[in-house]
């Protein structure tokens, strides 16, 4: 089975971030980057996977050429080989707009499979893997906590609210999203890392994938970041005193006045 | 000269980073307070390659360079430095020397299963009379047709009853001036080989140290490593990356400490503010900073000449681990200054950073040992 990643590379969870100065995005200058931790667990789901059977891992991502670090460390885990976005054209781009450029990469790859992580740690969005689906032509199952293949294609148990879980069955090729706790990602292995450098790399540009730059990055989106700001410190709370009645009378007293919701 | 790690490095660094705060660190503080082993925690750092790191990947190892090597045993060291020691014997003391002055045999034997990760070793060089006085062993191999018959007490022995292989320094020839030292590939399967029981110590209380008494062991002729009467040339080029290890296991040992102290002082107020805002503290931090950073420096060169040149370093290796063992003292000093009257409770980690600290610049030779060796080399000629 052929199987594409799609990773993106996010600020550290550790990271002080701050805005920037049109207020448009953050400072991504001094700070450390990872791969999106939802995306590990989407990268041992495709390497189990192949594991199981045979096939080859594809780690595809978008990103400036500081992003060439999270498909290395793909690679060092166990890809087989990787597609970096990396053109000027395809950056600064909206969900829709950075599916128009992934699906015409992964389409190079034509894959059975298309596993995406759930969200990205910074904007958490997740619309990226739905378009992209859309986009390839190719049903979709996100938040999978099991994939299991079948002998018409996958089935996938997806998280719902409350512990609750939807069984879809899907027919290949699918572009699948992977929740956290799926599995438990494995580390590269110090062969791995020595062998990531001999592993091809692509990185086509918009010409290479035959699709438009004003369909692509900046120029393609729909979608502006006009007033990004740090949400105001929380004022303290208070905290109530008596005895265990008095506190729950003042405590539904509150909640009625001050929410509504009872 | 480029002080930056290369893309490689820098990924290993990462990956061990992450393995040392997601593997090792949940139980540090357990494995201290009970003294036990962290088997399951190296069995895994065994199957990411941390166990062969400077074997060639044909010997099974990772084959990464020195630089690299110390970079990991820095991060390992900076949360468990009892599994930095535990990697560094096993890698730089055992494996190392068996690929180095090995057979074909030998290596196929021994080293591909040290290398693999799928047993860790030891080395038994220190007596209790041959300390930093170490050619003046006393384990005595008397050859008796196809085996050497060993007698003798090794103390101080990294990775005992954990180890399946470990090097043993014996004399096999007392007439011989400084020639009749050899080194012997021994397990402790073979007959008349036991382990004392484990020593408590004041530190590293997660590795596992004892004596070794070989009485009338066997060991086959064909586990002789190098010739008869290689003399100290073994012991001593494996010690050169021993120092190396350590040094690296320091510079991680004083990470961590001083991590924590940063970390206090930010928290802690005193007089109204953090205490990392009164200078008193504020300069003890700059102090720490600056000589973990010396030491590193030191370190990653000694590593650096060590790539270049696998016989030569002696000196850059014994003056990295000079510094860096003094140093990770002082810092840990420091970082338990930094806490106060809680960096003497065992609730906080630098209590037991403090206490693992020590043993650095005692063990892979003294300080003293190291400024012979550094002494030797400046005033040659």
């Amino acid at each position: 089975m052929k199987i594409v990643v799609c990773v993106k590379q996010v600020p550290d969870s550790d990271a002080a971030l701050a805005v920037n100065a049109d207020r448009t995005w953050i400072v991504d200058s001094g700070i450390n980057f990872e791969l999106n931790p939802y995306d590990r667990y989407a990268l041992e789901e495709a390497l189990r996977i192949k594991e199981a059977g045979e096939g080859e891992v594809v780690a595809v991502s978008l990103g400036p050429a500081r992003a060439a670090q999270v498909l290395k460390t793909c690679l060092a885990t166990g890809a087989d080989r990787a597609i970096h976005l990396k053109d000027e054209a395809f950056q600064g781009g909206d969900p829709w707009a950075n599916a128009q450029a992934l699906a015409a990469a992964i389409r190079t790859v034509e894959p059975d499979l298309v596993l995406c992580g759930f969200q990205a740690n910074d904007d958490t969005l997740a619309q990226t893997p739905v378009l992209l689906a859309e986009m390839l032509g190719m049903p979709h199952a996100t938040g999978a906590m099991k994939i299991e293949k079948t002998d018409t294609g996958v089935r996938v148990a997806r998280e719902l609210e409350a512990d609750r879980r939807e069984v879809v069955d899907l027919p290949l090729p699918a572009v699948i999203t992977v929740q956290t706790g799926i599995n438990e990602p494995r580390y590269a292995s110090i062969k791995g890392i020595m062998a990531a450098k001999r592993k091809e790399m692509k990185t086509p540009g918009p010409a290479d994938l035959g699709i438009d730059p004003s369909q692509v990055g900046a120029a393609g989106s729909r979608l502006r970041f006009f007033d990004l700001a740090v949400p105001p410190k929380k004022e303290g709370g208070e905290v109530l005193t008596g005895s265990t009645e008095e506190i729950a009378v003042a405590l539904v007293k509150r909640i009625r006045e001050n929410t509504g919701v009872l | 000269m480029d002080f930056r790690l290369n893309d490689e490095q820098e990924m290993l660094r990462q990956m061990v980073a992450d393995f040392a705060d997601q593997v090792l660190a949940p139980e540090v503080m357990k494995r201290d307070r009970e003294g036990s082993f962290p088997h399951a925690e190296i069995a895994h750092a065994g199957e990411l390659g941390l166990l062969g790191m400077i074997v060639p990947e044909e010997w099974g190892g990772s084959g990464l360079d020195t630089v690299s090597y110390a970079v990991a045993l820095m991060e390992i060291a900076r949360v468990c430095p009892s599994s930095a020691v535990t990697l560094s014997v096993s890698n730089s003391v055992c494996a190392y020397p068996i690929w180095r002055f090995g057979n074909k045999e030998q290596k196929e034997r021994y080293l591909r299963p040290l290398a693999s990760g799928k047993i860790i070793g030891g080395f038994c060089l220190t007596e209790p009379q041959a300390g930093s006085d170490a050619t003046n062993q006393k384990t005595r191999a008397v050859r008796q047709g196809d085996h050497y018959v060993l007698n003798g007490t090794k103390v101080w022995v990294t990775n005992a009853h954990v180890g399946k292989v470990f090097i043993v320094i014996a004399v096999t020839d007392p007439q011989a001036a400084r020639g009749g030292i050899s080194a012997f590939i021994v397990t402790p399967d073979m007959p008349g080989f036991s382990f004392s029981i484990k020593e408590e110590k004041m530190g590293l209380r997660a590795s596992c140290t004892s004596s070794v008494v070989l009485d009338d062991c066997q060991v086959p002729v064909a586990n002789l490593l190098g010739k008869e009467g290689d003399g100290m040339r073994i012991p001593l080029n494996a010690l050169d990356g021993g120092r190396i290890g350590i040094a690296a296991q320091s510079v991680g040992i004083a990470t961590g400490a001083y991590e924590e102290a940063v970390k206090y002082a930010r928290e802690r107020t005193a007089f109204g503010k953090p205490i990392a805002q009164h200078q008193a503290i504020a300069f003890q931090i700059a102090d720490c900073a600056t000589e973990i950073d010396a030491a590193r420096l030191l370190t990653l060169r000694a590593a650096s000449r060590r790539d270049e040149d696998h016989d030569g370093v002696g000196p850059e290796a014994a003056m990295a681990k000079l510094y860096a063992s003094e140093m990770c003292n002082r810092v840990a000093y420091k970082a338990v200054q930094i806490h106060g009257g809680y960096g003497y409770s065992r609730d906080y980690p630098v209590e037991r950073f403090y206490r693992d600290a020590r043993v650095t610049s005692l063990y892979e030779g003294t300080s003293e040992v190291q400024r012979i060796v550094i002494s030797r080399a400046v005033l040659a000629g």
